[in-house]
């Protein structure tokens, strides 16, 4: 397998070529300042902790979202006002929004901007967070081959309008939200589990459940064993 | 919704009012064992006589957990169960899986890679089809195909075996490139199953293009809109039988594909009939991106350079490839360590599926089975 390893190094991209120093003054700035900036659990409540890490300097951290500037941006904030922030990571676009904008802006980037197909709806748990819930919209548009995201943020037992009304294929994705994480969505035609027996206990993609975790009581009654595991 | 099988365990046919044959409505469950659902796939039907007024899936039997057993590996310890989801085109899975990494990375794979992920991809979309219309016809009553597309099929598994090891669940790729250089042989391999393989597509049509029970149970059957497509998220063959010219290896090109000349073929009125059609034509094309993917591929390494030990930078990526069935996206949020924060799978099987009950409206319960097959669901895959 020498041949691999011979294998000439892929030219840096451009923004690891910048000085150690300037790029983890600005990773503090953006876990300090903005925190909307994807950041790993916990790094948003103690800025000061993360980025003095001996390891840091060593090795750069990843290139950092950027601004995401368009004609749709500029009318969508327009629009919504301040409630929304556009960014681009690694060349993908993503609007961060304040939850009161939903579904409103899930409506119009729909009926308005031809994101006529939901391609994925998803959570991510942060349970160190206040806010501990990321939904992610995963949008597409047909007519301009354009792809981009939406996210917003709830706190445990938040609601969160249902996308049903907007893209009908929402339906098992937010089934399976809820299956997944327990998030409510309102207006949800049959909102119930989807991949879990429908009298499980608990919801597994929450950061708090176990990898070996069950719902014992569960596997004793209808499978007639002790445990499952 | 109340569980709809409460409400006629009580039928009783003596009584005057419900007898069998007036019933206005009937609720039969299909599966979660029945061999023509793929899989363990309950499907709840309300029936009118013979007509489906609609139904309901029960899905969730084969479920696995993927997504978190993948915030308990490493990047590269998670590499292999992706091939467990859609177990027919375990290839597609890791080349999406490896590809989203990648781009996680910032690395991208040197071309020979590329090339060979190609050529590995199309092949296994070729088995994955030819898997299908099997299975298919073979639900639909015609035993024949089954014994033809097997025994070609194997020619696939063959070169998968001889390359990586492995028939079904291949593992054929690395995040950076891929693990194994080609055997000796590889190409004369590919080009003599390319030789071989061309003539039976044919032989599959012959069969079944113009039979006419084929054409009977297969036209008009389970049709559904670009609209609809659209608005349920339905990708992959199923969309393009309804018209829409939308194929992620040509909308929005990964590995080499933009380097290759093929057409993504369409069909016109959404049914069952034409997605067979389209599904013969793109075997056919895959012929040709892999003939194109032999004649050319570069020499050169076939792993970038990434280190041992993955350690993403903090950020999300979703990428998507055009599997078998569908677009296959992976949503990865790094958190800077080495296992994955999240991975969300979005599997094109599960979201397909979610369109059965609106085809199968209206239609009969014959017809049903039809639908499922057409639809080439992988419950693997739906479950995860």
């Amino acid at each position: 397998m020498a041949e691999e390893t011979k294998s000439p190094a892929p030219t840096p991209p451009e923004e690891q070529k910048q000085p150690a120093a300037e790029q983890s003054a600005a990773a503090a700035q953006a876990a300090g300042t903005t925190p909307v900036a994807p950041s790993p659990p916990g790094a948003a409540e103690k800025p000061a902790a993360a980025p003095p890490k001996p390891a840091a300097p060593a090795k750069p951290a990843g290139p950092l979202p950027t601004a995401w500037d368009s004609p749709m941006v500029a009318k969508l904030k327009r629009q919504f006002g301040s409630g929304m922030e556009a960014l681009t990571y690694l060349g993908q676009n993503y609007l961060e929004v304040d939850r009161s904008l939903i579904p409103n802006i899930l409506q119009m980037l729909r009926d308005e901007e031809q994101f006529d197909y939901c391609v994925d709806i998803t959570a991510v748990h942060y349970p160190k967070r206040d806010r501990q819930f990321d939904i992610i919209w995963i949008l597409y548009c047909f007519a301009r081959n354009e792809r981009m995201r939406v996210k917003t943020q709830i706190a445990d037992g938040e609601h969160i309008p249902s996308a049903v009304s907007i893209w009908p294929t929402a339906n098992w994705l937010e089934r399976e939200a809820y299956d997944m994480f327990g998030l409510q969505f309102d207006g949800h035609p049959d909102l119930k589990r989807i991949l879990l027996p429908d009298g499980w206990k608990g919801h597994p993609l929450r950061k708090d459940y176990g990898i070996i975790q069950q719902d014992q009581e569960w596997v004793q009654i209808n499978l007639g064993i002790e445990s499952g595991q | 919704m109340s569980d709809p099988i409460s409400s006629v365990s009580h039928l009783d046919l003596d009584e005057s009012k419900k007898t069998f044959l007036d019933a206005d409505e009937l609720i039969l469950n299909m599966g979660p064992q029945h061999p023509a659902t793929h899989g363990v796939l309950r499907v709840i039907l309300r029936l009118d006589g013979e007509k489906v007024l609609g139904l309901e899936c029960v899905i969730g039997y084969l479920h696995r957990g993927v997504e978190k057993i993948a915030e308990h590996r490493t990047y590269t310890m998670f590499n292999p169960y992706v091939d467990r989801m859609d177990y027919v085109a375990a290839v597609s899975n890791g080349l999406g899986y490896c590809e989203a990494v990648e781009k996680l990375l910032n690395v991208e794979a040197p071309p020979r890679a590329n090339y060979i992920r190609v050529i590995l991809a199309e092949l296994n979309r070729m088995a994955s089809h030819q898997l299908w219309l099997g299975t298919h016809a073979l639900d639909i009553g015609a035993m024949t195909p089954l014994f033809y597309t097997f025994r070609d099929r194997e020619e696939i598994l063959k070169i998968f075996e001889k390359y990586c090891g492995a028939r079904l669940t291949t593992h054929a790729f690395r995040i950076g490139g891929c693990q194994y250089e080609t055997y000796e042989g590889f190409e004369k391999d590919v080009k003599k199953f390319i030789a071989f393989v061309a003539p039976k597509i044919d032989e599959y049509e012959e069969l079944l293009t113009t039979n006419r029970i084929w054409v009977e149970r297969t036209k008009k059957v389970g049709v559904i809109s670009a609209q609809d497509c659209i608005a349920f998220g339905v990708t992959g063959p199923v969309l393009r039988a309804s018209g829409v010219q939308w194929d992620i290896r040509k909308a929005q090109p990964y590995a080499a594909y933009a380097r290759f000349d093929f057409e993504v073929p369409t069909g016109q009125n959404g049914d069952t009939y034409d997605r067979y059609l389209v599904r013969m034509a793109e075997m056919r094309q895959s012929l040709r991106i892999i003939q194109q993917a032999v004649d050319s591929i570069p020499e050169g390494p076939i792993m970038a350079k990434v280190s041992k030990v993955l350690k993403p930078p903090v950020g999300e990526i979703y990428h998507s490839i055009e599997a078998p069935k569908g677009e296959l996206g992976y949503f990865i949020v790094s958190d800077g360590s080495t296992q994955p924060y999240r991975v969300r799978v979005r599997p094109p099987s599960f979201v397909n599926l979610q369109a059965l009950d609106l085809m199968c409206r209206g239609q009969l319960i014959a017809d049903v089975i039809a639908v499922i097959g057409t639809l080439d669901i992988v419950l693997g895959e739906v479950d995860r």
